[in-house]
């Protein structure tokens, strides 16, 4: 039995990098300091859904092969196809995407990751407007005033509020998790209280009504204060000092309301998407008087009405704080990364994601060369995808026509694309079998570990792409030898 | 009787279950269970005769699905539905990627009837039914 300590956990964009993991006869069965989503990671990487042995679908079915077998057929596929899909790359490390950017220029194909349906909406915001941001060591000593804006950290990245934001001890800043401590308490006794009222004079249950925002009392407090804004009140805005509940399709509206209060402008109206005048003009006074603010967004945000239009008011909002006080804007990314595929694309292409290279050359048109258009004008005629999974996560349109064409999956678990995949490759799990190198969601580059062995014959993603460079490669120069 | 629909906004996203779910497998029961239900306001429940947990079917421009609906457990969200990332959310979705690459995952009008006697769908059939494959 080995303890291995300063593990970086592959699963979200936090990449926790204190995690302790127990490993007992080659396999991890211990894990510490994980949110929940590590632990599941950590204990199921060989669980019964581990792909043993690449597949090819043979009579409609998937049937095992050789690695040999499963990379020239691959190659093949890519290197007939006119317009092949190379999609994915969220989920694995910085030394495969950067084959896979070779691969793309090799076949003429479109290169996207998964920043697509996730931030690829504050690429494009931040390419219109630029970004006052920070790295989350700064946000963790120095913030007083921390805004999750259409995101839910307790659900999503679990570990965030603790390490980062307001439930740490940082230098300057303290942790408020004994105040969070106090309020549950207080709940918890109200609760009590309403319950034998309830009871004992037999009144049917109040549903709390809808949407009447509340006043910001608790931005008075001293120490870090905690705001949310979201459609519905999630995990996160039930931990927070103020949550301020929108109507659905309206942070744009809000938005712009708090920046023109910010910019000291009149508003005629009592209301705005919800939330009356009054209780925005007191979070722009908490915003004003915060030595130091930080807004992080996720997809409600990116995904609802106005897309990248809200990221760049947004970062406006953000920089015309700055005239005022401090305040920095990140994206909660999510896939371990997301930001990595987003870096390194950028680094080889110029672009960040959606990147056309049928031309020869490197090409970024957003909403013409991003993969989802692409699949729902049924443009494409073959895919590889890697270290994702769009047939669960697109929409179904676009997953028919990624499944109409010949579909490679590279993944160590039968995810839902593998399930449908034509070729499936089998790899090990990045971060726990083979190690390399990952972004964190503020651009901070982690080694992760290879903590244990992967299963024997496993080769990891990188090697399986050099292969099918190598052989797309052959084959082309074969097809040209032969006209 | 005429069944009664009810008008909502349909919202995907993620939830700590379904995060768990996808990293121990999308094949597991976990996973199963973290993407096939929908919380709705409980007043919307009450709207529609239905309790906890029981069968709806959501139906949207783009399709329909069968889900069991789950009372959001904390504060109100009337008018709207919210279903946890996953292959049945994402086979209702709207394809509007209005020219961005990201397709409209958040704020899909969609309608929410009771259906007690249809069943969820498992990955294998909605994989059938969607693809063949």
């Amino acid at each position: 039995m080995s303890v291995v300590k300063s593990v970086t956990c592959p699963v979200c964009g936090c990449l926790c990098d204190d995690i302790e993991l127990t490993v007992e006869d080659g396999k991890v069965t211990h894990v510490r300091k994980g949110c929940a989503m590590c632990e599941s990671k950590f204990l199921n990487y060989v669980s019964e859904h581990r792909v043993k042995t690449p597949l090819v679908r043979k009579d409609g079915k998937l049937v095992p092969t050789s690695y040999e077998d499963a990379i020239h057929k691959s190659a093949e596929i890519l290197a007939n196809a006119k317009y092949p899909i190379l999609y994915g790359w969220s989920s694995t490390d910085c030394e495969a995407q950067r084959i896979g950017v070779e691969l793309a220029e090799e076949v003429g194909g479109v290169l996207d990751n998964t920043a697509v349906v996730c931030h690829g909406p504050s690429i494009i915001g931040v390419q219109e407007a630029g970004i006052p941001t920070s790295t989350l060591g700064q946000i963790r000593h120095r913030a007083d005033l921390i805004i999750y804006w259409g995101c839910d950290p307790w659900s999503a990245h679990p570990r965030h509020l603790e390490r980062y934001t307001a439930f740490t001890d940082g230098r300057f800043e303290d942790s408020e998790w004994m105040s969070y401590i106090n309020k549950v308490k207080a709940s918890v006794g109200k609760k009590k209280l309403s319950s034998v009222k309830r009871r004992s004079f037999q009144c049917e249950t109040e549903y709390e009504k809808i949407s009447d925002n509340k006043p910001p009392v608790d931005l008075n407090k001293e120490g870090r204060k905690l705001v949310v804004v979201d459609v519905r009140e999630s995990m996160t805005a039930k931990v927070a000092d103020y949550f301020v509940q929108v109507k659905p399709g309206k942070d744009y509206e809000i938005m712009a309301a708090i920046r023109s209060i910010v910019n000291e402008e009149e508003l005629d109206v009592d209301e705005v998407g919800g939330v009356p005048v009054e209780y925005l003009e007191e979070i722009v006074d908490t915003m004003v008087n915060a030595k130091f603010g930080v807004i992080f967004f996720g997809m409600g945000l990116t995904q609802s009405a106005g897309k990248f239009r809200n990221i760049e008011l947004a970062i406006s909002l953000t920089r015309d704080l700055n005239r005022r006080t401090k305040f920095v804007i990140l994206p909660m990314r999510g896939h371990f990364n997301v930001t990595g595929a987003n870096t390194v694309f950028t680094w080889q292409s110029g672009y960040p994601y959606a990147i056309d290279f049928s031309l020869g050359y490197p090409k970024y048109n957003p909403g013409e060369t991003t993969c989802v258009d692409v699949l729902l004008r049924e443009q494409s005629d073959a895919a590889l995808v890697i270290a994702s999974d769009p047939v669960s996560n697109f929409p179904r349109k676009a997953a028919e026509h990624l499944v109409k064409n010949p579909l490679i999956v590279i993944d160590p678990h039968m995810n839902v694309t593998s399930m449908v995949g034509d070729v499936v490759f089998p790899s090990a799990v990045v971060g726990v079998e083979k190690a390399g190198t990952a972004y964190r969601m503020d651009h901070v580059p982690l080694p992760l570990k290879k903590v244990v062995e992967p299963p024997e014959g496993l080769l990891s993603d990188e090697e399986i792409l050099r292969r099918i460079v190598e052989d797309v490669r052959v084959i082309k120069s074969q097809k040209k030898e032969a006209n | 009787m005429v069944k009664q629909k009810l008008k909502v906004t349909l919202l995907t996203g993620r939830t700590i279950e379904q995060g768990v779910g996808k990293e121990a497998g999308k094949a597991t029961q976990g996973y199963f269970e973290s993407t096939t239900m929908a919380y709705m306001d409980i007043c919307d429940m009450k709207k529609l005769g239905i309790k906890n947990k029981s069968n709806i079917m959501v139906t949207t421009p783009n399709g329909s699905v069968v889900l069991r609906a789950v009372k959001h457990p904390r504060g109100a969200m009337p008018g709207m539905i919210y279903i946890p990332y996953g292959p049945w959310a994402n086979s209702i979705v709207s394809n509007e990627t209005t020219s961005t690459g990201m397709p409209s995952f958040k704020g899909t009008p969609a309608e929410v009837e009771a259906a007690p006697d249809t069943h969820v769908s498992t990955l294998k059939e909605l994989l059938k039914s969607q693809f063949g494959k």
